[in-house]
């Protein structure tokens, strides 16, 4: 279970995070949205020990993250950024090794470990050995997706995993990404700007603005009570009606 | 890395090889020929008494020498007793002979007797310039400011120099430069300078036809020819001492001029020149083997690349972590740049002889100023380098759970390594430029040729050390080209 308490967080004078509370059950697939600046990275950021809360705390299966136990958790989390964070000096298996070589794991367990992975993904065999600069925005994604599960982690952070990514290859990315978080039974926490995504993938929306998190729930309760003005506004920006109805797993 | 690291170690470790045992005696002399030539005939004499004898030529002007003398990197040098009083001693007025000594003694010097000619300074024109303007002394020349001083260097700046001969005359000319001596003679001529500073043993005096104006208030003191001996040397090798010494009184300032005059007019090697008169006053049996252009270019490459190596290499490991640090925190970054654009300023000829008091001369201060100015180009661009990755990529790095060792060493070097590599690469064709100025204080090199080229006006001499010293660059450029390919990864390429 992740849970944030509380938490608030100032870079200067902009307050990012304004006393932020959420929590996402193991196995649950969250989504965080709202508009550029509204705090849903710095949260992400947060998780992952990037930056540390002013006050409140993010507890990962009940351990704080703090300093001294964050590098220790950063192995039990997956952090895929938009376009993968592929390192460009690195083809697709050495991205996804990297982290496995440096743990001391043999040739052939990484070997293993990859092709699992990349039949998961459906990546094509050859892309393996490519350098991030000649693949797609889709096969990197795929690549950052292979790197991030590589040491089997419990928790999933993604950070507008698909906002780079043409239609078509989006729509397939997203439903093989829902089967694999099913599949999978991972704690997921999607960072998106849009509302159709946040519904297919998430069990809930949370949708923030200036650093708050104005309103938590299904789509349909987003839809049918909005806590306020902004969030129907937000609603009715991003067409609703087209997006595909989320599928509740619960 | 590793690759570079084992190539600049070779070169190293060739430079080294190329010293042999240490000789017994090591004379010195100035960059000008008869400082050069006093110096031949001095090894010559000295090598009668079956020591092995280095003469470090050319190694720079009074300052250096006399330095160098002090701080024990050479055993004796050819000095003038004016310069010694005027210049190095500061002025000072011994009453005789004894007083001279002790003051000397103080600084572990004894000077010789002298060799029996005075080459004083004189100022001098071209004949049918000074006829025209009916000029024969120098108080003549108060009343023309408009005519064009070009006064050697050293002269410009010396105690007994031009300051205190414009004092002394009252001389304001509008403009006054400071030049090659070597290249002065040769301005004069052309006519693009009118009057010049000149030793008066000089052979381009006969040559050029020129005037000297007469002395008429008495400024410039003697300038005796003579030994200058580290004390120590003369305790510990009296023989070689005593053979040098038997030049005392026997050079007149009629054969120094016509030594002088066989060298740079005649243009024959200083080595035979100096034999020739050994042989001739003294008996002294020496073989003169004049090294072949080949011999001389491999040696002065060997030189040249030790020069730049050792200097670039010892640059590489202490730029790249600075600008790694620097990197790593704003407000160190601040004071390791400016400090390092700082000493880019430092013109390099300074530079140079401010290590000299740290180094001596020869090739460790060389080393250490080219080292100071390969800093710059590597420290900015491993910085630069290392700034420049996005930061989406170190986050996800740091995320990964890579500590930051690892991040720095897998991640960061690899992404920054094409940056820190053209600033390698940089300041390696800088310092092969650069290195050209090493021989101004006896580090040989490429320079050696063209310095020796400038002041004997041979062209040849000069492209000798020109024309490598380009292709050197060229090839280090290549060479770092092809370094590319295998020091930064595929995927950056």
């Amino acid at each position: 279970m992740l849970e944030i308490d509380a938490v608030s967080k100032r870079f200067g004078a902009l307050e990012a995070l304004r006393n932020v509370s959420l929590c996402v059950e193991s196995g649950q697939t969250g989504c965080l949205i709202g508009e550029s600046g509204s705090g849903k990275s710095t949260i992400l950021r947060c998780i992952t020990g990037l930056v540390y809360p002013d006050r409140g705390a993010v507890k990962f299966e009940g351990a704080p993250i703090e300093p001294k136990s964050v590098q220790a958790l950063r192995l039990r989390m997956g952090y895929v950024i938009q376009e993968g964070g592929l390192f460009p000096h690195l083809t697709a298996y050495g991205n996804a090794a990297l982290m496995a070589k440096h743990l001391g794991w043999d040739d052939a367990r990484i070997k293993r470990r990859i092709e699992e992975l990349r039949t998961l993904m459906r990546l094509p065999e050859a892309t393996l050995e490519r350098y991030p600069r000649l693949m797609s925005g889709g096969q990197r994604q795929r690549v950052g997706l292979i790197r991030a599960l590589m040491l089997d982690p419990e928790l999933l952070l993604l950070d507008e995993p698909l906002g780079a990514l043409d239609p078509i290859t989006r729509s397939e990315l997203q439903t093989d990404l829902k089967a694999i978080f099913s599949e999978l039974k991972k704690t997921v926490l999607v960072v998106t700007h849009d509302l159709s995504e946040a519904a297919f993938f998430g069990d809930f929306i949370a949708v923030m603005r200036e650093g708050r998190v104005l309103q938590q729930g299904t789509l349909d309760e987003l839809t049918r009570a909005p806590a306020d003005e902004y969030i129907t506004r937000f609603i009715q920006s991003q067409h609703p009606a087209v997006a595909p109805r989320p599928e509740q797993v619960s | 890395m590793k690759r570079l690291f084992v190539c600049a170690l070779l070169c190293g470790v060739l430079t080294s090889c190329s010293r042999t045992r240490a000789p017994e005696a090591r004379i010195g002399s100035k960059k000008f020929t008869e400082s050069v030539l006093l110096g031949e005939i001095a090894r010559v004499l000295a090598e009668q008494t079956g020591a092995k004898v280095e003469h470090r030529r050319e190694i720079g002007g009074s300052r250096v020498l006399w330095d160098a003398l002090r701080g024990d990197e050479i055993d004796c040098y050819p000095e003038y007793s004016g310069t010694l009083l005027k210049e190095i001693l500061g002025g000072a007025q011994p009453k005789n002979p004894a007083e001279l000594d002790a003051l000397l003694a103080k600084h572990g010097v004894r000077a010789g007797k002298p060799l029996g000619f005075d080459n004083t300074y004189a100022i001098g024109m071209q004949e049918p310039k000074a006829a025209a303007l009916n000029l024969h002394t120098i108080s003549d020349l108060a009343k023309h400011r408009e005519l064009r001083f070009g006064m050697t260097s050293e002269f410009m700046d010396r105690a007994d120099g031009w300051p205190g001969l414009a004092r002394r005359y009252g001389l304001q000319p509008k403009e006054v430069r400071g030049l090659e001596h070597d290249l002065a003679y040769r301005a004069l001529a052309q006519g693009t300078l009118d009057v010049t500073d000149l030793y008066s043993t000089d052979a381009d005096i006969e040559y050029y036809k020129l005037r000297v104006l007469d002395d008429d208030l008495h400024y410039f003191p003697e300038y005796q020819a003579l030994f200058l001996y580290r004390e120590k040397f003369v305790q510990d090798h009296p023989d070689i001492h005593e053979a040098i010494e038997r030049l005392a009184g026997k050079l007149d300032a009629v054969s120094m001029r016509k030594l002088n005059a066989d060298v740079k007019l005649r243009t024959r090697p200083e080595a035979t020149v100096a034999a020739e008169f050994a042989r001739r006053a003294f008996g002294a049996h020496t073989t003169v083997r004049e090294p072949t252009r080949l011999e001389r270019l491999v040696q002065r490459t060997v030189e040249h690349v030790g020069l730049t190596a050792w200097s670039l290499l010892a640059a590489i490991l202490v730029a790249v972590p600075l600008g790694i640090a620097a990197a790593r925190r704003r407000g160190l970054a601040q004071v390791i740049l400016a400090v390092s654009s700082v000493l880019q300023t430092i013109p390099s000829l300074a530079l140079l002889v401010f290590m000299i008091p740290l180094f001596g001369i020869g090739e460790a201060p060389a080393i250490a100023a080219l080292f100071l100015y390969s800093l710059l180009p590597i420290v900015r661009n491993t910085h630069s380098g290392l700034t420049g990755i996005d930061r989406g990529l170190l986050e996800s790095a740091e995320v990964l759970g890579l500590p930051a060792g690892a991040r720095l060493r897998l991640i960061e070097l690899p992404l920054a390594s094409p940056s820190i590599l053209a600033g390698i690469k940089t300041a390696a064709v800088i310092n092969v430029g650069t290195a050209t100025l090493g021989a101004l204080i006896g580090a040989g090199g490429y320079g050696q040729p063209i310095l020796t080229g400038i002041r004997l006006n041979d062209q040849g001499l000069i492209l000798e050390g020109a024309i490598p010293a380009a292709l050197l660059a060229l090839c280090c450029q290549w060479a770092f080209d092809f370094a590319e390919r295998y020091i930064v990864p595929r995927g950056l390429r």
